[in-house]
């Protein structure tokens, strides 16, 4: 047959199906991406994007279904093949060698490249040319996220691609290193390269993209012009129906302080983790405090000491007046501190094990589920069903498995676990990391009301949104140096993002790279 | 080129079927084993799994042999969950029959109830003292315990060798290296006349109980399996991995030298070169056949118990060599690891990935 005279559409796909063990992850999904378009795929957790995009990167074969691309039916077998028709992809996780040099990092990405000035050289010029500073000779643990997924883009970059996948790329960057990367992709539109860009955070959409496609479920619910449509609109497209936005009370009654952090120092134990350098802080009972930071700013640190997982000094850590720096996670949760962890998975549950048995995991003192050290099940069972009915946990019961529920139902019955303790100081990370909109609503509420009840509650989030909604005053986490406090209402976004990427993150020009030190480390090499 | 690829659901009924397949496939690979050796396999098979139970003295025989396999994988088998990894029990079992052994000598010929019960504290506490070599490595330095305990093990035999061609060594026994005979207060009773079968069998279903009742009623067994399963979790539930790397290697040497010291007080009756025929490194099958579980232990106890005399009885009845006992527990462990690897993965035939391969335009 002859090719059709209108050009071909860059990337079509329709009736793409693919099923998992009792999930239809990808259902008759049809999703067309013109050439030089910014096309944004947009669902919630779960919704099926993930599937679709490894499918069209190779990582997954469809069950059903036809790709193509530039008119031209493809079968993309590995992301190998993807690479050479021309498909680039930057994952939201970053594969990079810490210890490596941006030049070693970005040509272990290429095949067979064997030449490395001339590709010191191209990841300069191509760094000059899309507004993406970077330095070939630095190593990689030195840099920010920022710095990191600018690597990525250009190793992508370098291979001419004429679409370039990108996930979630904006959940690690300043508000300012977002303004910089719209403009680099708005440049790469207009010469003509296709961008799915994957997110479900709608005001970046609005701003960025020319069309939008929307899933649910597994299935395409929309094809829609995010500029005309209202950020509203989309959301209920994207949930399926109206949910309940948190409510946040005028003014909350603030007494003396529950928690406090005194010119706490802590060494990393990881080889390139981020140490603590004197944080300080308090949170008043009934307060709800956040810190915000991109992610490798010593939050991990940060939560393990305040946790107890890393004991510390005992005045660096004062529980409702009590010295508990130097206690272990049991002694402090006598002392009324509850933790929320940010994994799920293997840290606040264990995903092999029943509910009950998860719900005896961090309350078996503050809710009596022993007797002289033994298990008393029936109470354990007895709260883990609490738990459920107290926040809707969608689970066969306390004798499911943690890994049977998910993610959003695992989260719930995690942060329910912990606030049915009754705590004095809550501490959350991520809470509603990888949750769907309703249970991530249900949680801001069960934090809310619990500092309406006086508990002091602390926030540790990448998500600025969410801190923006919750907290009522937040610090800013950067090189292991927490910020002073803001109120959250009072500080303006610039000045966050100011904090988070510490000023000096950001050159307004691309830095001078000396030809001369290329040289030297490529000798080294 | 063949691939395993991770299996979406695991199934828990074949995780609790696998050790009798494993049982099954062992019997017909060892029947083909005869077959190949020139003979009779239903002959051979008889010898090895039926005659040895089919007179009283043979049960009891089974149970003398068992014991001390239940009591090491019973003490393992905590460890193994927890993820602690002491490969040493023999050397522990060694140092046990020392230690106890050398208590119920110093008590030579004379009577009381007490020695008994001294014999066997010392027993415990001489298994402990070696595992307690590397659960300080490990606790303190993080150096790894397979190791220690297992190069523990040869160092543990040749200080038993030194012992008993030293002084250990009984003054009237024309040079012989080996101990004094006990006396009657430092040697476990018999429980059947004309048997072998001894109080420590006794014992160690005692222990097998409290074991079983620690691990599936306690938080110390909750404990147990979340350090095993899941370090992070642990480190937020407030439970100490340190704690539980001493508490693990201090059951598993502790029970290991308790199962040494019943082997020279009961059936052997003083101490000699040899005081066990490896039940500290075939406990470690025991355990995985019983699945970590004190119960399970039992029942692999006992059936690894019957390859040893089914063994000998093939030595004797049909002339068979005497490895064969070993090729028989090494099939059976192989064949428990197969069948796990296979509840947990799929195979597949096939090439890895396939290149880019378009497919014919137009349709």
């Amino acid at each position: 047959m002859a090719p059709p005279a209108a050009p071909a559409p860059r990337l079509a796909l329709t009736g793409i199906r693919k099923a998992y063990p009792g999930v239809l992850a990808n259902d008759d999904v049809a999703l067309t991406v013109e050439e030089g378009e910014i096309h944004a795929l947009l669902g919630e957790n779960g919704a099926g994007k993930s599937t679709l995009v490894k499918i069209i990167y190779g990582v997954l074969a469809p069950d059903e279904g036809e790709i193509r691309w530039a008119g031209r039916p493809v079968r993309i077998a590995s992301p190998n093949a993807a690479r050479q028709l021309g498909i680039g992809m930057v994952f939201q996780h970053f594969s990079l060698f810490e210890a490596l040099s941006v030049l070693e990092n970005v040509a272990l990405g290429m095949d067979g490249e064997k030449n490395w000035q001339a590709l010191a050289g191209r990841i300069v010029e191509v760094s000059r040319a899309y507004g993406l500073p970077l330095d070939p000779t630095r190593e990689v643990h030195e840099l920010s996220v920022g710095e990191r997924q600018r690597i990525e883009i250009v190793r992508c970059l370098l291979q001419a691609p004429k679409l370039l996948i990108m996930d979630e790329p904006t959940s690690v960057l300043t508000p300012q290193e977002v303004d910089r990367l719209f403009l680099t992709l708005r440049q790469l539109a207009s010469e003509g390269v296709s961008i799915l860009y994957i997110s479900h955070k709608l005001h970046e959409i609005k701003a960025l993209c020319d069309a939008a496609t929307i899933m649910r479920g597994g299935k395409v619910v929309a094809h829609c012009d995010p500029k005309v449509e209202t950020a509203r609109s989309m959301a209920t497209l994207m949930v399926g129906s109206n949910f309940a936005a948190p409510e946040k009370p005028a003014k909350r009654l603030k007494r003396a302080p529950r928690f406090q952090v005194n010119a706490l120092d802590l060494e990393s134990s990881e080889a390139f983790g981020t140490s603590l350098k004197e944080v300080s802080f308090e949170v008043r009972a009934g307060e709800i405090f956040g810190i915000a930071g991109v992610a490798g700013n010593g939050q991990t640190e940060l939560l393990a000491a305040l946790s107890g997982e890393r004991p510390v000094e005992a005045e660096a850590i004062i529980i409702d007046g009590n010295r508990a720096g130097a206690l272990g996670p049991r002694a402090r949760r006598g002392l009324g501190l509850a933790y929320i962890p940010e994994e799920r998975n293997g840290h606040a549950a264990i995903p092999d094990l029943t509910l009950a048995e998860n719900a005896l995991l961090s309350a078996f003192d503050r809710r009596a589920l022993l007797t002289n050290g033994v298990i008393r099940f029936a109470r354990a069972s007895a709260f883990a069903e609490e738990v459920i009915e107290r926040f809707s946990v969608k689970a066969t019961g306390p004798d499911a498995r943690a890994s049977s529920l998910s993610g959003g139902n695992l989260q719930k019955f995690v942060v329910g676990r912990e606030i049915l303790q009754a705590p004095n100081v809550l501490i959350a990370a991520q809470p509603t990391w990888g949750v769907d909109a309703g249970a991530a609503a249900a949680i801001h509420q069960a934090l809310l009301d619990l500092a309406t009840h006086g508990v002091a509650v602390l926030v540790v989030s990448q998500d600025l949104d969410e801190l923006l909604v919750l907290t009522d005053r937040m610090a800013v986490i950067n090189g292991g140096r927490l910020s002073r406090p803001l109120v959250t209402g009072e500080a303006t976004l610039e000045e966050i993002g100011l904090l988070m990427g510490g000023l000096h993150d950001l050159p307004d020009d691309i830095p001078a790279v000396e030809t001369a030190a290329v040289n030297q480390h490529v000798q080294a090499l | 080129m063949v691939r395993l690829e991770p299996r979406a659901e695991i199934s828990p009924v074949m995780r609790w079927l696998t050790p009798p397949l494993a049982v099954i496939l062992t019997i017909i690979a060892g029947a083909i084993l005869f077959l190949a050796m020139g003979y009779d396999p239903a002959r051979s098979l008889r010898a090895f799994f039926i005659a040895p139970l089919s007179s009283a003295y043979g049960l009891a025989e089974l149970g003398v042999k068992a014991t001390p396999l239940i009591l090491i994988a019973t003490g393992l088998a905590v460890g193994f969950r927890a993820g602690v990894w002491n490969i040493g029990a023999e050397g522990q079992l060694t140092l046990g029959a020392l230690a106890g052994g050398y208590v119920g000598l110093l008590f030579w010929g004379q009577a009381g109830w007490f020695i008994l019960p001294l014999m066997m504290i010392a027993g415990v506490l001489g298994g402990m003292a070696w595992a307690a070599i590397p659960a300080f490595l490990k606790a303190k330095f993080d150096v790894n315990e397979i190791l220690v305990s297992l190069m523990l093990t040869y160092v543990g035999l040749l200080l038993l060798s030194a012992l008993i061609y030293g002084p250990l060594r009984s003054p009237e026994g024309f040079g012989f290296p080996e101990s004094r005979m006990f006396s009657p207060s430092a040697q476990l009773p018999n429980l059947i006349a004309g048997t072998r079968l001894h109080l420590g069998a006794v014992i160690t279903g005692v222990i097998v109980l409290i074991v079983w009742f620690l691990m599936s009623r306690t938080l110390f067994g909750f404990q147990v399996t979340v350090i095993g399963q899941a370090p992070a979790a642990a480190r937020f539930a407030g439970f100490s991995r340190s704690r539980m790397i001493w508490i693990s290697l201090m059951m598993g040497g502790g029970l290991s030298g308790l199962a040494g010291l019943f082997e020279v007080t009961g059936p052997i009756g003083q101490i000699v070169p040899t005081i066990s025929p490896g039940y500290g490194f075939t406990a470690i099958i025991v355990a995985f056949l019983g699945r970590l579980h004190p119960l399970g232990c039992v029942l692999a106890g006992l059936l690894v118990a019957l390859s040893y005399l089914g063994g000998e009885n093939a030595q004797i009845t049909v002339g068979m060599p005497q490895a064969v006992t070993g090729v028989f527990q090494g099939m059976l462990l192989f064949f428990l690891l197969a069948a796990d690897v296979l509840v947990r993965y799929r195979l597949r035939v096939g090439k890895p990935a396939p290149a880019l391969i378009p497919t014919r335009g137009g349709r």
